[in-house]
């Protein structure tokens, strides 16, 4: 079952879903990239249909509204603390097959991970829903299909892509169909079958790799601005932030922000200590972290293939070569 | 019969006057230094055909022609004319040349065409304000430049501009990573600091660089939606008082940089030395006669900079007195 929709169709749809859900999707942001006049592509709040982008990839992902990057958990005085407010009307996210994919690693880390499901994480994830974003054709640096996030059947309401002149839609969850303006008409999500970029994930990582001189080129290479983690749409580290408005430190927030291995600070202990300084040693964490140990705990890799890191780096290194170097040292060393 | 040569007009006409008799140089103005390919290969071809086969590439982003013969300079100006309207450079009459030469090549650096930490398209403003400024006899240096790195050394011309940006900081973006502190701190001023997790910005010690808007990876800072400027005022090089210009406004505009590049000819007409050896003074040495308050009337005559900017109420300048003492210390 789907819907095929014409411009003003689509808009009318998004029109009457607004009414009953936020809306969060992949927005252009005019000239707030890094350099003058560039565009940048990152989630937020929409009202109208114009404002959704749904043909660029976004620079950053949406994991934003389930780990807001800067989030006040609780205030606190002498003897009470009180949670935070939140919004938690409920959302539709619009994402692609990578994302809702890097949704059930989101999930696993934040619910599934030991005894208590995170209370943060969860009191918004109850309230969001995903529309899948249809990809006609793959992206620049997507290898989404090597590690089998390029198609997904469920978890999704509707999809929506654009087609022709207008828009399709395929409904999944029956109770949205009423939202469609447009011709009812069977519809499948598009997904593409080939990237150009492909990586072999290497099935059995030996502690060997440890020592590979690999790793060296990177302790030069990277600059540890932590941009690969902070729009990877499955990095899930953060940190703590107490500040305090009176002079006792009585009274204050708390606050949790995005952290990440590659960033400094993300290792410092009590009494001074720090570890992994080297950025190289800090690229050898995420790449294992990224294709072997999350495996280790949950069975599958944790990256999704989306690419955004390797987009992002301003210094040009490629985390999908990183995965076929380390997988051509590994064979190499096999032989 | 013996070569006469207008030697005078000649210079005017952008023709220098080679000490090899019987030779010149033809200087090409490139404002913002780009140059399209095609008008590059035509000054080769005119150096191969009328010159020594030499290009020389100048100070201020122009190019001389050397080892062309007086007598080929009509053909010359002909072989220019391509190169002079795919730059769009102001012209009075069609195959004559340039116009003028007093008023020197506007100089820029690449700019945000380029640049990662351009402020603005150097080259768009360099070639706004040569259309402003230009034909003219008067002796003015005008450069322009991405950011407050000055890679154009603005700071070395009469009126210098220097890109800013206003950075603009969402809280709800930021982790508290201190990228934007540490490289404020290495790569600019230091005006940023870490309070309660969260980072505060120094207005008045912010030089509107950009770094930090460059360095942040969540993009909490982003560069304002309006183009900023600074305005340094009578830099100069030269055998009595070279120095370095000094800050005269900061936040302005683009409409009042480019008023301000217009009224300066105003006041050198009106205050050049009567016998300035060709017509040719500094302005900074006007400026230094008059005194700052006349200057100032006349390069503001009806500039309204926007809310933002900040104008200097007095200026002074220091940099090398030749004409009092050479002694080393």
């Amino acid at each position: 079952m789907g819907f095929v929709m014409n411009k003003e169709d689509f808009s009318k749809t998004i029109e009457k879903l607004s009414q009953d859900y936020r809306l969060y999707a992949p927005v252009v942001k005019k000239g707030e990239g890094r350099c003058l006049d560039e565009d940048i592509v990152r989630y937020d709040f929409i009202k109208d249909a114009d404002e959704i982008e749904l043909e660029l990839k976004s620079d950053y992902s949406f994991k934003e509204i389930l780990l807001p990057l800067s989030e006040t958990l609780f205030y606190f005085t002498e003897n009470e603390t009180k949670v935070a407010d939140r919004d938690l009307s409920d959302v539709l996210v619009f994402l692609r097959s990578c994302d809702l994919h890097g949704l059930q690693r989101l999930d696993d880390m934040y619910l599934r991970n030991g005894r208590e499901k995170d209370f943060f994480y969860n009191r918004i994830r109850e309230h969001v829903h995903f529309v899948l974003i249809g990809c006609t054709h793959s992206y620049k640096d997507c290898f989404c299909v090597s590690m089998g996030a390029n198609k997904i059947d469920d978890g999704y309401v509707f999809s929506i892509e654009q087609s022709n002149d207008g828009f399709k839609s395929e409904i999944k969850d029956d109770a949205f169909a009423s939202y469609f303006v447009g011709q009812a008409e069977n519809v499948a999500v598009s997904y593409v079958t080939e990237n150009e970029t492909k990586v072999n994930v290497p099935d059995h990582v030996p502690l060997s790799i440890y020592k590979l001189d690999m790793w060296r080129e990177y302790d030069v290479r990277c600059i540890g601005c932590g941009r690969c983690t902070l729009v990877c749409p499955t990095c899930t580290c953060f940190t703590m932030q107490d500040t305090f408005y009176d002079a006792k430190g009585k009274v204050g927030e708390r606050r949790r922000v995005n952290a990440s291995c590659m960033i400094d600070g993300y290792t410092n202990v009590a009494g001074g200590g720090s570890y992994r300084q080297p950025k190289g040693e800090r690229m050898r964490f995420k790449v294992l972290h990224k294709v072997n140990d999350f495996k280790a705990r949950f069975g599958y890799n944790m990256c999704t293939g989306c690419g955004r890191c390797d987009a992002v780096c301003p210094e040009y290194i490629s985390f999908s070569t990183l995965i076929n170097k380390l997988d051509a040292e590994i064979k190499k060393e096999a032989e | 019969m013996g070569l006469d040569i207008n030697a005078k007009k000649m210079m005017k006409n952008a023709f220098r006057i080679s000490k090899v008799r019987g030779e010149t140089a033809s200087r090409v103005r490139i404002p913002g230094g780009l140059i399209d390919a095609k008008s590059l290969v035509k000054v080769t071809e005119i150096a191969e055909k009328y010159g020594n086969g030499q290009i020389f590439l100048t100070n201020r982003q122009g190019i001389e022609i050397p080892g062309i013969k007086w007598e080929d300079v009509d053909a010359v100006k002909e072989e220019l004319q391509s190169i002079i309207e795919a730059i769009g450079t102001n012209q009075v009459d069609d195959e004559t040349g340039y116009p003028a030469s007093g008023t020197r090549n506007v100089v820029a650096c690449p700019g945000a065409r380029l640049c990662p930490f351009g402020c603005y398209d150097t080259t768009e403003l360099a070639r706004k304000m040569e259309d402003v400024i230009f034909p003219n006899n008067r002796h003015v240096k005008i450069a322009f430049t991405g950011c407050s790195n000055d890679c154009a050394k603005v700071r070395m011309d009469d009126i210098g501009i220097i890109g800013m940006t206003e950075p603009q900081y969402d809280p709800d973006r930021c982790i508290g990573c201190e990228q934007c502190v540490k490289w404020c701190k290495k790569r600019s001023v230091g005006a940023l600091s870490m309070l309660n997790g969260k980072v505060k910005r120094d207005e008045d010690l912010c030089i509107g660089c950009g770094v930090c808007v460059h360095y942040c990876p969540t993009r909490a800072w982003t560069r304002s939606k309006e183009h900023y400027f600074r305005v340094v005022l009578m830099g100069r090089t030269g055998k009595v008082n070279p120095r370095l210009a000094e800050d005269f406004a900061r936040w302005i505009d683009e409409e009042s940089i480019l008023k301000m590049g217009h009224n300066l000819y105003a006041y050198i007409e009106e205050y050049i030395s009567k016998d300035a050896p060709n017509g040719k003074e500094h302005v900074g040495y006007i400026v230094d006669r008059t005194g700052f308050e006349t200057f100032y009337e006349y390069l503001m005559k009806d500039v309204t900079p926007g809310p933002k900017a900040e104008i200097a109420t007095t200026m002074y300048w220091g940099g090398k007195r030749y004409d009092r003492s050479n002694n080393l210390k």
